[in-house]
């Protein structure tokens, strides 16, 4: 039997900064717009701030059987308690993301650190579009979504009268990773020998 | 689902999905309170459904939903309500007065961790015997389970179809994994897709008995307000719906109730296999689970291992004959759970051939990996 390909985005943070929003929104690109199968999970507390929030997508050229991540090969942490949380699973030639403000022990080197609350602050006016502007780099740096496919789900999915704001914060992002060359990341030394086995 | 000319891929949740099911299928009455992990089929159809024409009531409990949704039912409206845990709880009296009086009816309940309030962003399969046996009394039901988007979809539609047909309460039992989870998914026309409305008396209302036997087992139901006399009791009751204690009329009655299941069986039992052809060891899952069981079924597949999955779209009546076919065809079966060994408890009963069982039950609020399926694949 072949095994199908799956590539898997965990998007990670605390309840109230827009994690789910921001996986629906990605998951609606790639599935709707772009037409790939595509499955979206999350879980959350119970409390409406504040705990820890995660949203995943699974990304695969055939129809996706279990749900959830197995693997991660793209994580985003927008906490630091995130990232120690969500870190464990995180493929060894896999990649990183964070808030550089709000992360500040990255766990491995294979890790790219943008200012998305800073931005999200300085570029848009609103902290509140700091998600969108993470979206904008995962999913430019992911090679798994067509930027276009990304603004057309996103004007679809955030709600009325915020339009605008949202597709600047989205573009903020798209710019902000344009600038980074995933090639020079150091690549694991644990990945080349383990395929070998 | 292949993709035909016009129709184009959207993502969907599971709770959305059953909305479209629903919608789909003629519902047109809606009763709810909304609770976690089940509000999204609240809140869409409170917009949807005044757009078809249809009616939404936010209740004050699930008590009260449950007796809406039999009503509108009698008035010939095809109803649903939806739910968790404790809601399912307060639905079981009424629950049984759906089946007892045979107002078709379907009831969602999206599984959370219980017992009470329990975890409500956790899912669970706990409510499984509950909704075979919660409300009281010897009755007849039948109970779907859903494991994707797409079923979601489908096994909603099929779910009204078999209320209407066989005049019984129908549960369908989501789960907060599934109903939570987005896909792209392609929905079929609505001119692809097979509705069955309840059959209405034939007769002149001075001819009508509304419980009277017929060749199908189930009687000609006519909606209150058509002009055909209709009365309705919680107590049991004769062909023209009054109560009666005669031990004859009584056990006429009851075993018509039961009958029309049996002999729906076929009908009613959906399953589906995956890889059993020449399988020598099998999970048999339902429910977000179905698919933990398929992705270790592959996996252990790639390891050599002769493994396949049978999947219970229905629950109940349980699906004896391919699950005792397939405990003849495997030297062991794993039944992955998120609760304790409800289903497993039917399997074991249908387990004639002493087939070594191994239960996998996972109970904290988070679903079983593939993982932890192959374990045992590779252990048996």
């Amino acid at each position: 039997m072949k095994s199908s390909t799956r590539y898997e985005i965990r998007f990670s943070g605390s309840g109230g900064q827009g994690i789910i929003t921001a996986a629906v929104v990605m998951a609606d690109a790639i599935g709707a717009f772009d037409g790939k199968n595509v499955c979206q999970t999350q879980s959350y507390g119970p409390e409406a701030r504040g705990g820890k929030s995660k949203a995943e997508l699974v990304i695969s050229d055939s129809p996706i059987d279990y749900p959830k991540a197995l693997q991660v090969d793209l994580l985003l942490a927008m906490t630091q308690a995130a990232c120690d949380a969500y870190f464990f699973d995180l493929k060894t030639d896999g990649l990183l993301i964070v808030d550089s403000g709000l992360v500040e022990q990255v766990p491995t080197s294979r890790a790219v650190s943008l200012p998305f609350t800073q931005i999200a602050r300085q570029q848009i006016g609103r902290e509140l579009v700091a998600n969108m502007v993470a979206l904008g780099a995962v999913g430019y740096l992911s090679g798994q979504v067509s930027m276009e496919s990304l603004h057309s789900a996103l004007l679809a999915r955030v709600p009325k009268g915020t339009e605008e704001m949202n597709r600047k914060a989205l573009q903020a992002g798209i710019d902000a990773a344009t600038k980074i060359d995933l090639s020079s990341l150091p690549r694991s030394i644990i990945s080349d020998w383990e395929s070998e086995l | 689902m292949e993709a035909s000319e016009g129709q184009k891929k959207i993502l969907l949740q599971g709770n959305e999905a059953i909305v479209h099911g629903a919608l789909a299928a003629g519902c047109r009455f809606f009763a709810g309170y909304p609770i976690t992990p089940a509000s999204e089929i609240s809140e869409i159809l409170s917009v949807k459904l005044p757009l078809v024409g249809g009616t939404f009531i936010q209740m004050e409990d699930e008590i009260a939903s449950m007796g809406a949704i039999i009503g509108a039912s009698l008035a010939g409206v095809k109803s649903m309500t939806a739910t968790s845990g404790p809601g399912f709880s307060l639905i079981q009296e009424n629950l049984g007065y759906a089946c007892i009086t045979e107002v078709p009816c379907v009831i969602v309940n999206v599984m959370r961790g219980g017992p009470s309030t329990g975890l409500p962003t956790n899912v669970a399969q706990g409510d499984v015997l509950m909704a075979r046996w919660g409300t009281h009394g010897d009755h007849p039901i039948i109970v779907l389970s859903v494991s994707s988007v797409s079923e979601c979809f489908s096994v909603t539609i099929k779910a009204f179809n078999l209320s209407e047909k066989f005049r019984v309460p129908v549960i369908i039992l989501s789960d907060e994994v599934v109903a939570h989870t987005r896909e792209s998914v392609i929905l079929p026309n609505q001119n692809e897709i097979q509705v069955f409305d309840r059959i209405t008396p034939s007769v002149p209302p001075e001819w009508y008995k509304p419980y009277a036997e017929n060749n199908r087992g189930v009687p000609d139901m006519a909606a209150v307000g058509d002009g055909y006399r209709h009365h309705v009791t919680g107590l049991v009751h004769d062909e023209r719906g009054f109560p009666t204690q005669q031990p004859k009329e009584v056990e006429q009655f009851l075993n018509r109730l039961h009958n029309k299941i049996t002999k729906g069986f076929s009908e009613i039992v959906m399953t589906k296999s995956f890889e059993m052809e020449d399988a020598e060891v099998c999970v048999i899952a339902y429910g977000s689970v179905a698919r933990s069981a398929m992705r270790a079924v592959k996996d252990a597949r790639m390891q050599g291992i002769k493994a396949g999955m049978v999947q219970l779209v229905t629950l109940f009546p349980f699906p004896r004959k391919v699950v005792d076919s397939a405990l003849r065809q495997c030297k062991a079966v794993i039944i992955p759970e998120m609760n304790m060994g409800q289903i497993s408890r039917e399997i074991h009963r249908v387990n004639q051939a002493g087939t070594r069982i191994i239960k996998h039950n996972r109970i904290d609020g988070h679903l079983i990996t593939p993982s932890e399926i192959l374990k045992h694949l590779i252990s048996v």
